[in-house]
């Protein structure tokens, strides 16, 4: 069981959270939508909760709420640019298919 | 492919729901745009890196409008076409045309607004706005990989509704849609977190390349007050540029100079400005008439002294606004610098010396009206949610939901969202011709509606017949500030509504309510299997239920084998939907609708050819 960070990933949230000045590491985690499927969750996290699965990974805290686990297990978290474009990406292995733009899918 | 972004905890939003919004601030000499990612307001660069785009539109023959850099570039060749500092004419009539532009380019007074005669013909100050402004719209698209719901644009302080609605011509004729204007010196307080600092008194001295705006801000409450303002909007670092040009000029003895040469000196003596504040001389090279250059040797001590008066022409708006709030110094608590001219020492020293206290300068003065207009593009767009400025009463203790097709739970209020609020989301109908929908409020955290707790059932009546899918039904969950959830349900096309009222933490112990939430934990790769089992009974249920609708009104279009084919597709599915394995059922589900897809394009080409009788190919 686990959740990582891309190399890429790793160094932008790191980035972030030192701008923003606040921070333990990244929530990723999915919201249950109907019948359109799962949507991911990419948040800040100021702090565990009890419940929270934490991961480490490039010296950050990945945590995963226990609920979301199932859908998002083995998932790395990796950051691309296109073109002017940039953002974080999911490589989840769980997913059979995604709505084709990579914001929801289906396990 | 959308590239996700960092959110604040609690605030991701739901798929295709992030709502691309910028901060625009269109300046006299400089524009920028930005926009708030991974919850950090930043202003966006342009392919080669920069941010600032020069406020510059120069027009060529045959349609062509180049903006920025490449513009600038061209002011002292082409110098009646090459349009700087255009906000200056921006709302203005013939009356009131700043005097320096009336000499710099060929002017022809018209109704409300004067036009600016170019080799492509007369151009508004709108146009040509407009023109920067769609430059940094694409940009912005561009970077963001989407469409821009809406932008907010700076204005000084001091314009007025004239000027105010040519800014907003100008964002429509660029395609942007105006979220707000908002007043310069708020967006730079609201860049410095002053909205989130401790209540006071504060200052923005804004001295662009145009204008120069003061202001004093009170702040209660998270909410700012406007004081009093005052400000100067013929003065800015373009005068600075314009005293030490004139004093180049006489020093290096010339002759009256053309159009272009003048241009010249100008860009010129703001390199030598700009210099200037790092260096202790800089030497300037004076473009002479009929060419060649003279060099003149200019010294902080010189800029200074030349400038000097335009320094003391900035405190005296300060003074006034001050007597106009009844204010003392002292009781200013903080005062923030923006706009480039605030670089210069001087300027700092001189507001420095009057206040007693260090400005603010930790952001960039070019950047800072744009960041603060970014975070409130994105607070207006939604991105944030809109109850932040509400006090934090309470929170919900259970996720609140409503049940869909399956038995399925769908989470409209995800637990620990602080109350009040209000969220909607549209459903639509399952069936054809459905007029009737029940809506089911559940409290709880696992995927089946039978492992929840029933708050409420109501009905929706008077839907109109329509197609499955067709309706919009859209239901609100609004929880008051005393945890009373009322879930309302509109059908949007008819307007037909249906509410109901409940207090979804009655008879809840911490006790339930723990267990509920720890249930939901230990069950999640349960619920995980269960929901997409459901998901694909449901699936399963609505191609069968349109198969057979389709066969009722088509079975003409079948020939008996292929109508014995797709029945045992169906009776496949039926068979397979009774069983467990949701992975089984979704390859009955694929196995069906490849059965029925040449069946699905027969039904086509009749719907189209029963659409297109009796029409003329001309009258489509």
């Amino acid at each position: 069981m686990s959740v990582t960070l891309s190399e890429a990933a790793a160094s932008h949230v790191s980035k972030f959270i030192a701008k923003r000045g606040k921070g333990v590491g990244v929530r990723l985690g999915v919201k249950t939508t109907g019948c359109s499927g799962m949507a991911y969750k990419l948040e800040y996290a100021d702090e565990e909760s009890a419940d929270d699965l934490v991961f480490e990974s490039h010296g950050l805290k990945v945590l995963v709420d226990p609920k979301s686990l199932p859908y998002i297990d083995g998932t790395e978290l990796d950051f691309v640019r296109e073109g002017l474009n940039e953002g974080f990406k999911f490589n989840n292995p769980n997913v059979k298919n995604e709505c084709g733009c990579g914001e929801s899918f289906n396990v | 492919m959308a590239l996700l972004q960092l959110s604040e905890p609690g605030e991701s939003t739901a798929p295709h729901q992030h709502r691309l919004a910028v901060g625009i601030d269109l300046g006299t000499t400089n524009s920028l745009v930005a926009t708030v990612r991974h919850s950090i307001p930043e202003c966006l660069p342009d392919e080669a890196g920069r941010r600032l785009l020069p406020s510059v539109v120069r027009y060529l023959k045959g349609g062509l409008t180049v903006v920025g850099v490449d513009a600038l570039a061209a002011e002292s060749t082409d110098p009646r076409n090459t349009i700087a500092s255009v906000k200056r004419l921006m709302g203005r009539g013939p009356a009131d045309t700043d005097p320096g532009m009336r000499a710099r380019y060929d002017l022809t007074d018209a109704a409300g607004m004067v036009r600016i005669n170019t080799v492509a013909g007369p151009r508004s100050p709108v146009e040509i706005s407009s023109e920067i402004l769609k430059v940094l719209r694409a940009r912005a698209e561009e970077t963001l990989g989407g469409d821009l719901v809406g932008a907010v644009i700076t204005v000084p302080a001091y314009f007025d509704d004239a000027q105010r609605q040519a800014t907003k011509d100008a964002a429509r004729l660029a395609g942007l849609n105006v979220l707000r204007l908002l007043n310069e010196p708020t967006a730079a307080a609201i860049a410095y977190g002053l909205d989130e600092a401790a209540e006071g008194i504060y200052a923005v001295f804004d001295l662009g390349g145009g204008t120069f705006d003061f202001s004093v801000l009170r702040l209660s409450r998270g909410v700012f007050e406007v004081m009093a303002t005052s400000g100067d909007s013929a003065l800015g670092g373009d005068d600075f540029d314009e005293v030490l040009a004139q004093w180049l000029h006489k020093q290096a003895a010339g002759a009256d100079l053309d159009c272009g040469a003048n241009r010249a000196l100008l860009s010129e003596a703001r390199r030598v400005k700009e210099a200037l504040t790092t260096e202790a001389s800089v030497i300037a090279r004076v473009p002479q008439l009929g060419g060649g250059v003279r060099t003149v040797d200019v010294t902080v001590e010189t800029f200074q002294s030349l400038t000097r008066t335009l320094v003391e022409r900035c405190l005296q708006p300060v003074k006034k606004a001050l007597r106009d709030a009844a204010l003392k110094v002292a009781d200013i608590q903080a005062v923030v610098l923006v706009g480039g001219a605030t670089r210069m020492p001087h300027v700092r020293a001189a507001v420095k010396a009057y206040f007693g206290r260090e400005p603010f300068i930790d952001i960039d003065p070019d950047k800072v009206v744009a960041i603060g207009a970014a975070v409130q593009a994105n607070v207006l767009a939604g991105n944030r949610r809109a109850d932040e400025d509400w006090l934090l009463l309470d929170v919900i203790p259970l996720s609140l939901g409503l049940e869909t097709m399956g038995g399925l739970v769908e989470k409209i209020v995800p637990r620990n969202a602080t109350i009040p609020v209000a969220k909607a989301q549209e459903f639509t109908t399952f069936k054809d011709g459905q007029t009737a929908m029940s809506i089911h409020v559940v409290q709880g955290e696992r995927e089946l509606v039978s492992d929840c707790r029933s708050l409420a059932r109501f009905e929706l009546r008077d839907i109109p017949p329509m197609v499955a899918g067709a309706a919009r039904i859209r239901v609100t969950f609004q929880i008051d500030a005393d945890g009373l959830l009322s879930v309302s349900a509109r059908e949007q096309g008819t307007g037909v509504e249906s509410t109901v009222t409940v207090k979804p933490s009655y008879g809840l112990s911490d006790d339930e309510v723990a267990n509920m939430l720890k249930a939901g934990f230990e069950h999640a790769t349960d619920d995980m299997k269960a929901r997409a089992l459901r998901e694909q009974k449901v699936d399963a249920e609505r191609l069968i239920e349109a198969t057979r609708q389709a066969l009722a009104e088509d079975a003409d279009l079948l020939s008996l084998a292929e109508a014995q084919r797709i029945d045992a597709a169906i009776a496949a599915l039926a068979t397979a939907r009774e069983g467990t394995e949701h992975l089984v059922i979704k390859a009955s589900i694929e196995a069906l609708s490849a059965a029925t897809a040449d069946f699905a394009a027969r039904r086509m080409d009749k719907a189209i050819r029963t659409a297109l009788t009796g029409s003329r190919v001309d009258s489509l």
